[in-house]
């Protein structure tokens, strides 16, 4: 059918591994093995702490950047638009083409990797401080103007705090999706749990625990940001008490 | 094996070398042509049917659903959490769990795509039906119509828009998620960036182009789609200050994606 040279990875025999050697008739039988996981979980640390770290550290300079560009706009109205919409693209992109456009400029491995995923945080972050400090009633601002706070004071006591429940809310859908999207930094040479589940993609038990390790470092960071929000705001929790 | 990308190579030759790539074509090392108008228009094609089959077949199925359980006000815990849920399963994971549980090939694929592509419309139908003000729907029984009426008359139309936020959503996700589709054997423009041994650099970047500006595409045809659908009256600037503000798991969900 096809006149063209394909890739076919598949076809290539890339993914094979022969797992003959690494014993028991439940991996040879491509089963789910609790054994075979219990025996080499260890060698998904490594990856599962790159995961974590290409996570974290695209979510905090995401959010450093989205705060800022936040809090400018505060100020100046008319940069929302361009803003949103600027990220908006960004966000549209493809992840694995992110990081071989990327590739002419940052070459191949961890930065690379970074730089596609703070782009796609932008969005999600931005957005998410504007909608809470957009959320806050006027009448409450009134009120802070009216006993004497500085703009600065403003923000920080009286528009920031309000504007939590939000940010956070942001945060979390931030860190979930950039969990799901570093499955694909190995792609830009930036490690994390992607490249086991690419390693062996035919063989159910990686598939498996590769999966169940990044859903649950995503529930992880929720839960911790959960938590952060709740120190954070303890007039919430009287609220609902 | 990319050291050569750094700087001592001016980064402007691989970026005409790959538009090179899209335009003309070439031919590999064992001197099969590779590129060019011919095979981007098959890889298109693959991508395309694949990723819109996938968002009928999730539509077909997501907005029915959220249709009737928002028009009762029910299930919404299921709406939410679909989305919530599906954005915590990385796609690279889903697609290798229907690889290795199910196999390789188109069907296989589209599946892992349409579970991928329904969550986004639940919660947007959903979503858009429940926030439909419920004196227009009393208003509707006492002029005598039937539920389905009211599903078909009033509410579908008042939460157009939303849904079809879902389907944006969703349709970019699938366009994006298409990419990693031949680690499944299904050959879509991806292969031009997953197979680099047999495309080179030049492939790869000029992949990447394409599937970027396919995504772009899609996100302001859906755009523009949303925009049509959008009632006259709801269009105005200031609307979202009007409302009362969605709670934090609604308004996040419609922006959450976990796509290549």
């Amino acid at each position: 059918m096809s006149t063209f040279a394909t890739g076919a990875v598949l076809a290539q025999g890339d993914f094979y591994t022969d797992r003959s050697a690494s014993g028991g008739s439940c991996v040879s039988a491509n089963g789910f093995c609790p054994g075979w996981i219990a025996d080499n979980f260890d060698q998904y640390l490594v990856p599962l702490r790159q995961h974590a770290l290409l996570t974290i550290t695209a979510v905090a300079i995401g959010f450093a950047i989205a705060f800022s560009l936040a809090l400018i706009s505060e100020r100046r109205r008319w940069l929302v638009g361009p803003i949103t919409q600027l990220s908006g693209i960004l966000y549209t992109v493809p992840t694995l083409a992110a990081f071989f456009l990327l590739l002419p400029v940052t070459g191949r491995g961890f930065v690379t990797a970074e730089v596609a995923l703070v782009a796609y945080t932008l969005l999600i972050l931005f957005r998410g401080v504007r909608t809470g400090l957009d959320g806050v009633p006027p009448e409450t601002v009134d009120a802070a103007r009216g006993v004497g706070l500085t703009e600065r004071q403003l923000m920080w006591q009286v528009k920031l705090p309000l504007a939590l429940p939000q940010i956070v809310a942001a945060l979390r859908v931030a860190s979930s999706t950039t969990v799901g999207l570093a499955t694909l930094a190995f792609f830009a040479g930036g490690g994390g749990l992607g490249g086991k589940i690419y390693a062996d993609l035919t063989f159910k038990s990686n598939v498996v625990l590769a999966g169940l390790l990044c859903v649950l470092l995503a529930a992880a960071i929720e839960i911790v940001l959960v938590l952060v929000q709740r120190r954070l705001t303890p007039w919430m929790r009287a609220v609902q008490g | 094996m990319m050291s050569h990308f750094a700087l001592p190579l001016p980064s402007g030759t691989l970026i005409v070398d790959a538009l090179d790539f899209i335009v003309h074509g070439r031919l590999s090392t064992d001197g099969t042509p590779i590129g060019g108008p011919g095979q981007l228009w098959e890889f298109g094609r693959v991508h395309l049917e694949l990723a819109f089959g996938a968002l009928l077949v999730a539509s077909l199925i997501a907005v029915p659903l959220g249709l009737v359980l928002g028009h009762y006000r029910k299930g919404e815990v299921v709406a939410i959490a679909a989305s919530n849920v599906g954005r915590a399963v990385p796609s690279l994971a889903l697609i290798a769990l229907f690889v290795a549980f199910l196999g390789t090939g188109f069907l296989n694929v589209g599946l892992a795509l349409v579970l991928l592509a329904i969550p986004p419309i639940l919660t947007g139908t959903y979503v858009g039906v429940a926030a439909v003000d419920r004196e227009i729907v009393d208003a509707a029984r006492g002029q005598g119509l039937t539920e389905f009426q009211i599903v078909r008359q009033v509410e579908l139309p008042l939460a157009l828009a939303s849904v079809f936020g879902g389907l944006r959503t969703s349709a970019v996700n699938v366009v994006a998620t298409a990419t990693i589709a031949p680690l499944a054997g299904v050959l879509t423009l991806g292969d031009l960036i997953i197979s680099s041994s047999v495309y080179g650099d030049a492939g790869r970047l000029g992949g990447s182009i394409v599937v970027a500006l396919l995504a772009v595409l899609t996100e302001l045809g859906f755009a523009a789609a949303q925009r049509a659908a959008t009632p006259k009256g709801l269009r105005s600037s200031h609307r979202s200050r009007r409302r009362s503000p969605a709670p934090p798991v609604l308004t996040s969900t419609t922006t959450s994606r976990s796509t290549p």
